[in-house]
């Protein structure tokens, strides 16, 4: 009757369920090397979501997450009413942007430079040499960083003393200075490894638009301001907004460890808060609402820049 | 006014090279300090006459920390780590990675969603540490290894990687001769990805060498604690005990300070000179993942 070409569409067509059952058949394999990271992702990542209930609760361990006392939003209450949430937030806010404003035009700046040897050999070594610092951990940094500005024994202070400064500052205990030792410490150690990301955008441009520049005459200032810039904004953008997404993230790890009693009034974040009243003061619930909390502006952020980005340019997350 | 320009360009370049020139040295000079700093004489550092090489070649630091227990079993303890992170996690990450990039799977699409929510959101430190502790993992080693095997970026890098480089045709042609799923994904496309393996082996392998964080809250026991532990007593709390090894002369508390001083050089210079004599062999490797991962998948 009908052609053979025609007779699947003629079948009546499948339920979900049967469908299902026959992708489940065709593809157990698939399913099976899959199930390991489906399990480990929903205890370890979905399992603690479950448990961010404890912040609308007052939870004891005696009693565990569900037969805690609900308490509505009393912990937030407590946060925000408290005397150090401005201060956390503000040095939060005030470091992350500092922090953008430093570590995201730096990389763009050194690739733009490093594209412009024309030696190959010469470029490698210098990317090889700028990628180091990244690979050194958070804590020998930090090492560093403490032993290095100590006003005595380090480098620093026998700098400034070889420059005449006989009294030179204690940078470390300066709390004014944290931000900019964080910052400048996350340049050095970073850029050149961030740069990584513009340096395969650069190679990509079309060599016709350089022959093209040539023949209009183009300096090698022209060439950069108008081929170069703009092959890496979408790149750019993209790291925009995942960088805003994680705007109220300062990394725990180097505020931490470079926090002192001097310093502390500009270095206390919310990450480094969440430890200190979560796990050494014990306040579990107080403790997961700041932490959710922040969560959700973080979330907020990300969506906002998204959303600009899209409006704007046509670059986006999603 | 072609002179005017190319003289133009050429101060551009010169400027540039200096630059570079200065950048590099920024760079290198910390690094570089702190190697000639751990073979001085410490009060030599502490008085500032070390700057361009070492002054009379001296070893004590050197032979205190090989004399220092802690460390070494520290540094035991994260090459244990190291090892047992990355295989497993290569084992979930590369075969989840593989799933997700057969997109005629019906599941495809809700499980790359079910693995991209956690990269918004997260339970945050308390909930995961009650968690951690009610499965008992707490001073438990697999706690450093166990939770974070599953990399999402890194899982997101090996798909693209997969998709773009082991093609359908390949597979239809493997199946039709018979071979299955499993047979084509152990024999032909692990085969073909060893690329990609090493790479996100080595960021796994450098990202357990250098946590300190999950060891900071889930681990006690010293007998447990890894390397990184260990240098943040030594360098952050300026905790190294100087009468620990050798003699037990009693120094003053300024030649104690000095002794601390250079342990700290020493300690830096061991802990971080394995990564940074292997990484320009391998720095490839790493680049080639940025690259993979910065085209969207």
């Amino acid at each position: 009757m009908s052609s053979s070409l025609r007779a699947p569409v003629l079948r009546p067509r499948k339920s979900f369920g049967q469908r299902l059952r026959l992708d489940l058949s065709r593809h157990w394999a698939l399913y099976l090397l899959v199930a390991p990271a489906v399990a480990v992702i929903a205890v370890f990542s979905y399992a603690p979501m479950y448990g961010v209930v404890i912040a609308f609760k007052n939870f004891r361990p005696a009693f565990g997450i569900l037969d805690s006392p609900w308490v509505g939003l009393r912990n937030f209450e407590r946060f925000f009413s408290s005397y150090q949430f401005t201060n956390i937030l503000t040095n939060t806010l005030g470091i992350s942007l500092y922090s953008i404003a430093a570590c995201f035009p730096a990389p763009v700046i050194l690739a733009l430079m490093m594209n412009q040897v024309r030696n190959k050999g010469r470029q490698r070594a210098i990317q090889t040499i700028t990628y180091m610092p990244h690979f050194i951990s958070v804590i020998v940094v930090s090492g560093m960083i403490l032993t290095f500005l100590n006003v005595n024994t380090g480098l620093y202070g026998h700098l400034m003393r070889a420059l005449g400064v006989a009294q030179p500052t204690d940078l470390l205990a300066s709390k004014n200075l944290f931000s900019t030792i964080y910052v400048l410490s996350d340049v050095w150690q970073h850029t050149g490894w961030d740069s990584i990301i513009y340096m395969a955008a650069l190679s990509a441009i079309d060599p016709s638009l350089y022959e093209a520049a040539k023949v209009d005459g183009a300096s090698e200032w022209d060439k950069i301001l108008h081929i170069e810039i703009p092959a890496l904004v979408p790149t750019m953008v993209i790291l925009l907004i995942l960088r805003a997404g994680g705007l109220m993230n300062v990394g725990f790890d180097k505020v931490f460890l470079l926090q002192n009693g001097l310093n502390l009034d500009r270095s206390e974040v919310i990450s480094t808060y969440v430890y200190k009243v979560g796990l050494i003061n014990q306040q579990y619930s107080f403790s997961a609402a700041v932490n959710l909390f922040n969560t959700v502006v973080n979330f907020a952020m990300l969506a906002l820049v998204n959303q600009i980005a899209r409006r704007v340019g046509e670059t986006s997350l999603w | 006014m072609k002179i005017q320009q190319s003289r133009a360009d050429r101060a551009i370049h010169a400027l540039i090279s200096l630059a570079l020139a200065l950048i590099v040295l920024v760079t290198v000079y910390p690094i570089y300090f702190v190697i000639i700093a751990s073979v001085s004489d410490s009060s030599a550092v502490a008085n500032g006459q070390v700057w361009l090489y070492p002054r009379e070649l001296y070893l004590e630091g050197y032979k205190r920390i090989f004399e220092y227990g802690d460390l070494w079993r520290g540094y035991r303890n994260t090459i244990f780590y190291a090892a047992g992170g990355t295989a497993l996690s290569l084992l979930v990450t590369i075969s989840g990675a593989y799933v997700m990039s057969r997109r005629e799977c019906m599941l495809n699409r809700p499980l790359m969603v079910y693995f991209t929510i956690p990269m918004f959101f997260s339970g945050g430190l308390i909930p995961t540490y009650l968690l951690i502790s009610s499965l008992g993992l707490l001073n438990n080693p697999l706690v450093l290894i166990l939770p974070g095997c599953f990399g999402i970026y890194n899982m997101i890098i090996a798909r693209t990687f997969f998709q773009s480089s082991i093609p359908g045709e390949l597979r239809d042609a493997a199946f039709i001769d018979g071979c299955g799923e499993c047979g084509f994904f152990v024999r032909i496309a692990l085969p073909l990805s060893k690329a990609i393996i090493s790479v996100i082996g080595l960021y796994v392998a450098v990202a357990i060498w250098n946590d300190y964080f999950s060891a900071l809250i889930y681990i006690t026991d010293r007998e447990y604690i890894p390397l990184q532990l260990v240098l943040r007593e030594i360098l952050i709390s300026n905790s190294f005990d100087t009468r620990s090894a050798g003699g037990g002369i009693t120094n003053s508390a300024l030649e104690q300070q000095r002794l601390r001083d250079l342990v700290k050089y020493c300690v830096m210079v061991v802990s971080t000179l394995p990564v940074i004599c292997i990484y320009p062999f391998i720095q490839k490797y790493f680049e080639k993942g940025v690259m993979i991962g910065s085209i969207k998948g």
